[in-house]
């Protein structure tokens, strides 16, 4: 199993561990609860060293990534970051990414751990029709740690540790930066719908970072925190999470990612299909569903509109914020739309819910 | 972690307590911490039949779905009110107010399948 270089750190904090995608990684310290509610009113710091850097340059970089990602890539600046996604021809998710403008022929995408490989190679595979000698693109994973830093004390913990004025980075942007003597990149991005802080450092100082953190954070009620409250933060947040609400055989249009699939944008891999599919009607949509019964639902669990099935579970949990099951499905646009009664089938026995706006929290 | 003597135990990490013809039931502080933090509690209710070996309710964390095993066979006598209402109380007091289930044993000689404190808490120490 793939080790981040905190796996140490994580078993003398006494962290469960799990296989999350091939790697060894920590599911909870204290309990996925404490840890969710320490991100909603003080902080959380989590390892999130697995996840993919794919590093794009070349005089063609900017050209190729808007053929390549559904976002449109020419309102980015230098320093500047972008939700945005691959499809496949048929316009079905390859992964979703965070892309990074350092120049515009540098650029850095993060990617989900499990799919570098495959991503590395469906994009090498599209370089084909690229005369650029220069174009390179290079699977970084390996040599940077990254830490997420999330809560509303996160400016807080970090200020102090570095000599940027983090007042002065906004919303989706990245600087270069030195904190606590080591040098990174410092990116407010995030996955728990908390103001914070994505750090990309060398691997071999990721643990000093971490130490560095906790010392300074721990007064003002940082805690480490795992991946299960990594899932119930975004999740209440309505964020999409690859194998869940993306995937080959969902449209991004179908997944509410219509706001990152820029079809007016010109040629991408993908559009046609997608456009053709916006023609004719987006099929099935994402909803947003609270149980108003107790029970937690689950992925793949059957939703029911009217009586009839129509659609599945995507992901549910309960919310440690509502302390109700919640659940992001997939259903008929037509229920969607018209759909009264709603419920959720947990273990053959239909659980009354209702449809919510997102996000859930 | 916790594993009282007087108590009774399973492979599948319940607990027993045993007077006369009346065994109450819940889930050990090995099973409690194993889950994490409990949101769900499904019983069953008062009268059903339940055959040793099968499963009588559901235990759900924020992560994970389990089933609950009957460790011997009975009829159900009092099931824990307050547990679906505060499904927490199984990982603040798996062996007091986390108590689940009471029944009535119909074959008192399953006891003897039980494991003692000692054989449980060597068979979690594999774990």
């Amino acid at each position: 199993m793939k080790k981040t270089p905190l796996n140490a750190v994580h078993r003398q904090l006494k962290a469960r561990m799990v296989d999350f995608g091939g790697w060894d990684m920590p599911v909870q310290y204290s309990g996925v609860i404490a840890e969710h509610q320490a991100v909603r009113t003080a902080a959380g710091l989590f390892d999130v060293s697995h996840m993919g850097e794919i590093e794009v340059s070349g005089r063609s970089a900017q050209e190729f990534l808007q053929y390549v990602t559904t976002n449109d890539l020419t309102k980015l600046t230098d320093g500047q970051v972008q939700y945005s996604a691959l499809c496949y021809e048929h316009g079905g998710v390859v992964d979703d990414l965070t892309l990074y403008r350092f120049t515009g022929e540098r650029f850095m995408l993060c990617v989900n751990a499990a799919n570098i490989s495959n991503d590395l190679a469906w994009l090498l595979s599209l370089t084909s029709s690229y005369n650029d000698t220069d174009l390179m693109i290079t699977d970084s994973s390996d040599t940077y740690g990254l830490l997420a830093l999330q809560g509303p004390q996160a400016q807080p913990i970090l200020a102090p540790l570095t000599s940027v004025n983090l007042d002065e980075l906004s919303y989706y942007h990245f600087t270069a930066a030195t904190v606590a003597g080591i040098d990174l990149l410092i990116s407010r991005t995030g996955y728990t719908g908390e103001d914070g802080f994505e750090l990309y450092c060398p691997a071999d100082s990721t643990v000093m970072l971490w130490q560095a953190l906790m010392q300074a954070g721990s007064p003002l009620g940082l805690m480490p925190c795992g991946l299960g409250a990594r899932d119930t933060l975004r999740l209440e947040k309505g964020y999409a999470l690859y194998g869940h609400e993306i995937s080959a055989e969902i449209l991004p249009l179908e997944a509410r990612l219509g706001w990152i699939t820029k079809l007016d944008k010109g040629e991408f891999v993908g559009r046609a299909a997608l456009h053709k599919a916006r023609e004719l009607g987006i099929p099935r949509q994402l909803i947003g569903l609270k149980l108003t019964v107790p029970g937690v639902p689950r992925q793949g669990y059957p939703v029911l509109c009217d009586g009839r099935e129509v659609g599945f579970v995507t992901s549910g949990t309960s919310s440690p914020t509502l302390k109700q099951g919640i659940a992001l499905a997939l259903v008929d646009s037509q229920s969607a739309a018209t759909g009264k009664s709603w419920q959720i089938e947990i273990r053959r026995s239909a659980k009354d819910a209702e449809t919510v706006s997102l996000p859930f929290v | 972690m916790d594993f009282p003597e007087e108590l009774k135990y399973t492979e599948e990490h319940e607990w027993i307590a045993i007077e006369a013809d009346i065994a109450t039931i819940g889930i050990s502080d090995f099973a409690q911490n194993q889950l994490g933090d409990v949101v769900f509690v499904e019983l069953p209710e008062v009268g059903d039949e339940l055959e040793v070996g099968k499963p009588f309710g559901v235990v759900e964390s924020v992560k994970a779905v389990s089933d609950v095993y009957s460790p011997l066979s009975g009829e159900v006598v009092e099931i824990n009110e307050e547990l679906p209402d505060a499904p927490e109380t199984l990982n603040t007091s798996p062996y007091e107010d986390g108590w689940m289930i009471k029944i009535r044993l119909s074959d008192p000689q399953e006891i003897d399948d039980l494991l003692d404190a000692s054989a449980y808490q060597e068979l979690v120490a594999d774990e």
